[in-house]
């Protein structure tokens, strides 16, 4: 395989397995958040037990969330020498601002956040996990936006030609207020929110089904479920925003997501489907002329299609265009229902009756993360050929002295250290949950082992 | 130009006060975890692992921080050290990922072979990191070869030359040295007599390798010691590192160990002062022809990008202190372990 492919797969495990933690925290900690302030105003202490019970598992998420946060940033580096020097100067800003303004902020409250329970206030406390919430939302603004420029590229112009061309920035407020930043960061967080209380409410359904620790997870089920049920529908609304920021920036993009070929016609748009390559057709359910009507709100706008871009500037992978898109859809579709429901049950009175719906959301834990993960795919597969939107290919981007053995070689490392880490992760989070809240100090510290008092090492 | 000073060389001195906070504070936490092994008590170590707990992740944000700013400042730096890198730096990750992950598991299963397995990994993590960063800077003080445009061309294994080994080494004492003398603050007892034996032993290590490399500079390598060769007045800058190093003795057997840290904080900035002085305006330094040297001036990103980044770093760097210090005073103290700990 050549450097591109491998450097793009390594890109994409890398960051795959990245955001499966960063949603995860911004979302809990929204969660912790609402806990927190509940147990302020009502200081009824099963509020404080939920808040004090979650930021353990918080504090397994963020952990892995940093440790495999810094990786990509020296990726830029590493493997896309190039890509680096050409948006250095634009890029490097939001990245720089990224570090500076969320992340600190975050890692720096963290502390207080995880140890300073017996130390601060509840106030202080309060502040803190406030703070260490905003500070992952900064950050996934800052992110966002450096991605969004990639997509929709604004406030720059470019510097030199050939191998030595580069954009600068040349209006700030227009590069971080680049036409699909706004629109990308509110998807971006609510896919955060629901993967949060999605967790918190597959560990409720988890304990209830097992008949432990009733009033605590019953109370946190319905914390976590108001926060999805906003969330999904929000989700809807941003969504939307987010497909008509593409279709009016990214034609061929969009033209890949919805499958959509003929140079200029009314669109349908498909519910699910296949696309034949071969034959550079779709076959699937479609609403006919759905996607001129959400696009244009009309049905007789066309739109453009596939064949009206050179071959070269398509997106390669029509398929994982297609599907990712598509899937990313249908699960917020069903998470969308399935919070309805039990909100409507809620309603009723008879929420946690059903058990089988209890079981459901065990494992409805997955969806906002098949949802985050395709609908990232989406985008990023949705924009190649190219690494910044009809600027810099990706196949320019890489660096020029990094050989395909370097990067195999680094791919393997990282794909060994990561399957460990995903499976200590699981255990222990597993563990935690088995734990349950109310087991005094749920790390064995001085136990059965008596080896523990006395001479452990070995230096 | 600001105060006289262009933009670029502003920038270079921001990037340079951020890799010294780096440092100075990830220093003391990958020190105090080089040496964890030489804990034997299964309560000395988790009070140990505890004295960086509620900072170690902050104190890392300095090398995201620096990355970043390089990445906006000098991207064909950037782009040029980490391509030319590539084994060093994805090393270094590998081993930073399982630093992090070893001290966040560690405390989580009671079994005895859980822990030891963790402690290794947290102690031989902690000291890599050291030493490869000390690697990298080594050869970054050496010059690598780049050609014309920025791209390495120096085999895969380039990076391990004597120099730059002794430059890991020398990192690796002085951060054990200053991790020591952070861990002395947190402890008592048994455990702070130990460590008062362990700051003296480190100081040894530490004046022996800073001895040896510069040494080893003032004979081979002619190149970084023009600068202050030429101004004689720099040359209070390595005495008052001397002095600073001796003061952390002094202090140390005095018991002031706030005033042995700030000695030690001093001479990690000091040395970096030094490196800074003698490569400016060359950020990196090619071997093959001074006319590839990447330089503060033709390396930067455009004016209106750095002066962007300058308002950035003057508003945020504050506030990250701030809220720093707070952290720092929240923690203040002696160690107490408690159900919330490690």
């Amino acid at each position: 395989m050549d450097v591109e492919i491998l450097a793009r797969i390594q890109f994409a495990f890398t960051i795959s397995f990245h955001y499966i933690y960063p949603p995860l925290s911004i979302g809990l900690g929204l969660v912790m958040v609402a806990m927190e302030g509940m147990y302020l105003k009502t200081g009824n202490k099963l509020y404080e037990d939920m808040a004090r019970f979650y930021t353990k598992i918080f504090a397994l998420i963020f952990g892995i969330g940093v440790a495999t946060g810094i990786v990509m940033e020296f990726e830029f580096g590493t493997n896309w020498a190039t890509y680096s020097k050409y948006v250095g100067d634009v890029f490097g800003s939001a990245l720089a601002a990224e570090g500076i303004f969320a992340f600190a902020l975050e890692s720096g409250f963290l502390g207080v956040l995880l140890f300073g329970w017996n130390r601060v206030s509840s106030k202080v406390h309060f502040f803190a996990t406030v703070m260490v919430t905003l500070g992952s939302m900064f950050s996934a603004i800052w992110i966002v936006v450096a991605n969004s420029w990639q997509q929709t590229p604004a406030g720059y112009h470019i510097v030199g030609s050939g191998l030595e061309a580069r954009a600068e920035i040349t209006d700030f407020w227009a590069m971080v207020f680049n036409p699909s930043s706004i629109q990308r960061v509110c998807h971006v967080w609510i896919g955060a929110f629901l993967a949060g209380s999605f967790l918190v409410l597959s560990i409720s359904a988890w304990y209830l089904i097992k008949n432990k620790h009733i009033t605590f997870a019953r109370s946190s089920f319905k914390i976590a479920l108001v926060i999805a049920t906003i969330s999904g529908l929000a989700q809807l609304f941003a969504g939307h925003k987010s497909a008509e920021v593409v279709a009016k920036y990214q034609p061929a993009k969009l033209a890949a997501l919805e499958g959509h070929f003929d140079s200029l016609a009314v669109a349908d748009m498909y519910i699910a489907g296949y696309i034949d390559t071969k034959n550079q057709k779709t076959v699937g359910l479609r609403i006919p002329k759905g996607l001129t009507f959400l696009t244009h709100n009309d049905f007789t706008t066309p739109i453009r299609g596939l064949k009206s871009f050179k071959p070269e500037d398509r997106p390669s992978a029509l398929n994982i265009v297609f599907q990712s898109y598509h899937l990313m859809i249908a699960v917020g579709m069903l998470m969308i229902l399935l919070t309805l429901y039990a909100c409507w049950l809620w309603y009723k009175g008879k929420l946690f009756e059903k058990r089988w719906l209890m079981m459901v959301f065990v494992w409805a834990v997955l969806l906002p993360q098949i949802g985050n993960q395709v609908g990232w795919y989406a985008a990023e597969t949705g924009r190649q050929p190219w690494v910044v939107y009809g600027l810099l290919r990706t196949s320019d981007a890489l660096s020029k002295a990094v050989t395909a053995n370097q990067v195999l070689f680094s791919l393997i490392l990282f794909m060994l250290v990561y399957t460990l880490l995903f499976a200590l992760f699981i255990y222990l989070l597993n563990k935690k949950i088995t734990h349950g809240p109310y087991s005094k100090g749920d790390i064995d510290h001085s136990p059965q082992h008596k080896i523990m008092a006395e001479e452990i090492g070995t230096l | 130009m600001f105060l006289g000073i262009d933009y670029a060389t502003w920038w270079f001195m921001i990037i340079g006060a951020v890799f010294t906070g780096y440092a100075i504070l990830d220093g003391f936490d990958l020190g105090a975890g080089a040496l964890h092994l030489f804990f034997n008590k299964e309560a000395s170590r988790r009070i140990a692992l505890n004295a960086i707990g509620p900072v170690w992740d902050g104190n890392e944000v300095w090398l995201v921080i620096g990355g970043g700013a390089l990445f906006a400042g000098f991207p064909k730096v950037y782009a040029s050290v980490f391509s030319a890198f590539y084994i060093p730096f994805m090393l270094f990750l590998t081993v930073l990922i399982f630093r992090a992950i070893s001290i966040e598991f560690r405390s989580k299963e009671p079994m005895l072979w859980w822990r030891k397995m963790w402690d290794y990994a947290y102690c031989f993590s902690s000291a890599t990191i050291a030493i490869l960063l000390g690697i990298v800077l080594g050869n970054m003080l050496l010059g690598i070869p780049i050609d014309q445009d920025g791209n390495f061309t120096g085999d895969l294994f380039y990076f391990l030359n004597p120099y730059a080994i002794m430059v890991g080494v020398t990192t690796l004492a002085l951060f054990m040295m200053h991790g020591a003398i952070y861990l002395v603050m947190k402890t008592e007892n048994r455990l702070y007599t130990k460590l008062t034996i362990m700051v003296r032993n480190t100081t040894i290590f530490f004046s022996i390798c800073i001895l040896l490399l510069s040494f080893y500079t003032l004979l081979y390598i002619p190149h970084l010691t023009n600068t202050i060769r030429h101004h004689t007045w720099m040359f209070l800058i390595p005495v008052a590192m001397v002095f600073s190093i001796a003061n952390i003795t002094r202090s140390v057997a005095k018991h002031r160990f706030i005033y042995a840290f700030v000695s030690s904080s001093i001479t990690v900035s000091l040395l970096l002062i030094i490196v800074a002085i003698e490569l400016y305006p060359n950020m990196v330094l090619s071997t093959l022809s001074p006319a590839y040297n990447l330089t503060v001036q033709n390396a930067s990103s455009s004016e209106k990008s750095l002066t962007i980044m300058l308002i950035v770093a003057a508003i945020g760097v504050p506030l990250v202190v701030a809220y720093t210090s707070f952290v720092f005073w929240t923690f203040k103290g002696k160690v107490k372990l408690d159900e919330t700990s490690y």
